[in-house]
């Protein structure tokens, strides 16, 4: 079995594992009380915090952990669009963020906001200069991902960042895709990530707010989670998180070069051996473990659900694999094919074996599905 | 925008059908002339143009039909 769907979720690291069970049996009393025990849960908690901003490249008191990766960008987005509703309700986001940006995104629209996406290359690498021009006196916040979730493509993050900071803009990233992976890009005033996909537990997300960014929670006022986020702290998953995250990057150069050489073998060998295939993103700006393809005439739930059959865990854009029957909003927005799409996502430890196993099975596999649908289009 | 020569009709019909006809039966119409795909899936909205720019044929454009759907026009190149 070979499972590459890492970008869905990253397989918990040994190191999480062993801090989330350490944590559940001596960091479970409440953080907040002043007896011996809690203070251990709250020092747990904070060197948590303090671990994960350092990899971040923030301060402590500028990181706080939510309940997801999604609760990280609609506290991230709605937090700065309602401390900055004097300067004005305009949001700009790209047209390839993850459907939690655009989702929040409505949100401040359904408050007065109004809402500008920016549009991608064929490569879905969003152009800094068209960037800049959508942004404007009024806007409250800006959102760009650090690359993008499904085909791979690193957004110029820093460049986007030089002229936000011009405009007087605060820019939220979604880094979700990028933390653990590879470094982060500077001169963000809010950064948001999901530990699931670095090899933390689910039900962590984090949120960095730079000091000087102005936000105001568009939650119900609680004293807990350093008061920006509600809720009794998960402790014992803060901690597995920053475990995972302070592995994750003591390893991050050799492995994420490992895997990158694994995605150009994928990018260059499925062309070559499958027909009508178009392999998908920037092939330089890229994340190094996620390659996307879109195989011509082939059903994508077919697909995917033939490579499981032969070992192979992939995800796809295709619209018969959404529960919306719409096809991705991301290969739309890039105007690629958007039927028999495969995303492979490398884990950390993929073997160079399960590549190559994986490069042998698919051209037979894009060729029975093709054999199978011959015809389909005069028998009507 | 007229229609083709030759028309398509993949309404109902879910990706990649209505691409898989269109690739079947191009070679119905004469070099330069138009074919025309009726389709309704969104699918096909983004597909059929991103078809013709891999395989060099020529999207000539799409209009909206009733009560939902498009009419695809492409060109045959070769």
């Amino acid at each position: 079995m070979a499972y590459f769907d890492a970008a869905s979720t990253e397989p918990p690291h040994p190191s999480a594992r062993d801090a989330l069970i350490e944590a559940l049996g001596s960091a479970w009393a409440d953080p907040a009380r002043l007896y011996g025990m809690a203070r251990r849960s709250r020092m747990l908690l904070d060197r948590a915090r303090a671990d994960v901003a350092a990899e971040l490249g923030a301060r402590p008191d500028e990181v706080f952990f939510t309940t997801s990766g999604t609760q990280a960008v609609q506290l991230g987005l709605l937090g700065v669009f309602r401390a900055r509703r004097r300067a004005g309700r305009h949001v700009v986001v790209s047209r390839v963020e993850h459907s939690s940006v655009l989702h929040a995104a409505r949100a401040a629209e359904a408050e007065g906001g109004e809402v500008t996406e920016v549009g991608v290359s064929r490569t879905g690498r969003v152009d800094p200069a068209e960037f800049a021009a959508a942004l404007r006196p009024d806007t409250a916040v800006a959102c760009l991902q650090s690359a993008n979730h499904e085909v791979g493509t690193v957004q110029p993050v820093e460049e986007v960042a030089a002229a936000c900071r011009e405009a007087g803009v605060p820019l939220l990233v979604d880094a979700a895709q990028t933390i653990g992976r590879a470094p982060l890009p500077g001169g963000w005033s809010a950064l948001a990530g999901s530990a699931h996909k670095w090899g933390g537990p689910a039900g962590v997300g984090v949120l960095a707010v730079r000091k000087g960014t102005r936000w105001r929670s568009p939650l119900p006022e609680d004293e807990r989670g350093y008061g920006r986020v509600p809720g009794f702290e998960n402790v014992a998953g803060a901690a597995a998180a920053a475990a995972a995250l302070r592995a994750r990057a003591a390893e991050m150069a050799a492995e994420s070069a490992r895997l990158s050489a694994l995605v150009d073998r994928i990018r260059a060998e499925i062309p070559a051996r499958v027909p009508d295939v178009e392999v998908q993103g920037d092939p330089v700006h890229r994340l190094p473990h996620l390659v996307t393809f879109s195989c011509l005439y082939v059903n994508g739930e077919a697909l995917l659900t033939e490579l499981d059959r032969e070992g192979f865990q992939v995800s796809s854009g295709s619209s018969c694999t959404a529960s919306t029957l719409q096809p991705s909003h991301v290969l739309e927005a890039m105007g690629v094919i958007t039927h028999g799409n495969v995303r492979v996502s490398l884990p950390r430890g993929t073997p160079a074996e399960a590549v190559e196993r994986f490069l042998d099975v698919v051209p037979g596999v894009v060729g029975r599905l093709r054999e199978s649908m011959r015809g389909s289009g005069v028998s009507g | 925008m007229n229609s083709g020569s030759v028309t398509i009709d993949a309404l109902g019909r879910k990706c990649p059908i209505p691409i898989i006809m269109l690739a079947e039966r191009i070679n119905e119409v004469p070099l330069g002339a138009v074919i025309t795909v009726l389709a309704d899936d969104p699918a096909a909205y983004t597909d059929i143009p991103a078809w013709c720019r891999l395989k060099s044929h020529q999207f000539v454009g799409s209009l909206e039909i009733k009560p939902r759907g498009w009419a695809f026009n492409v060109r045959r190149s070769y």
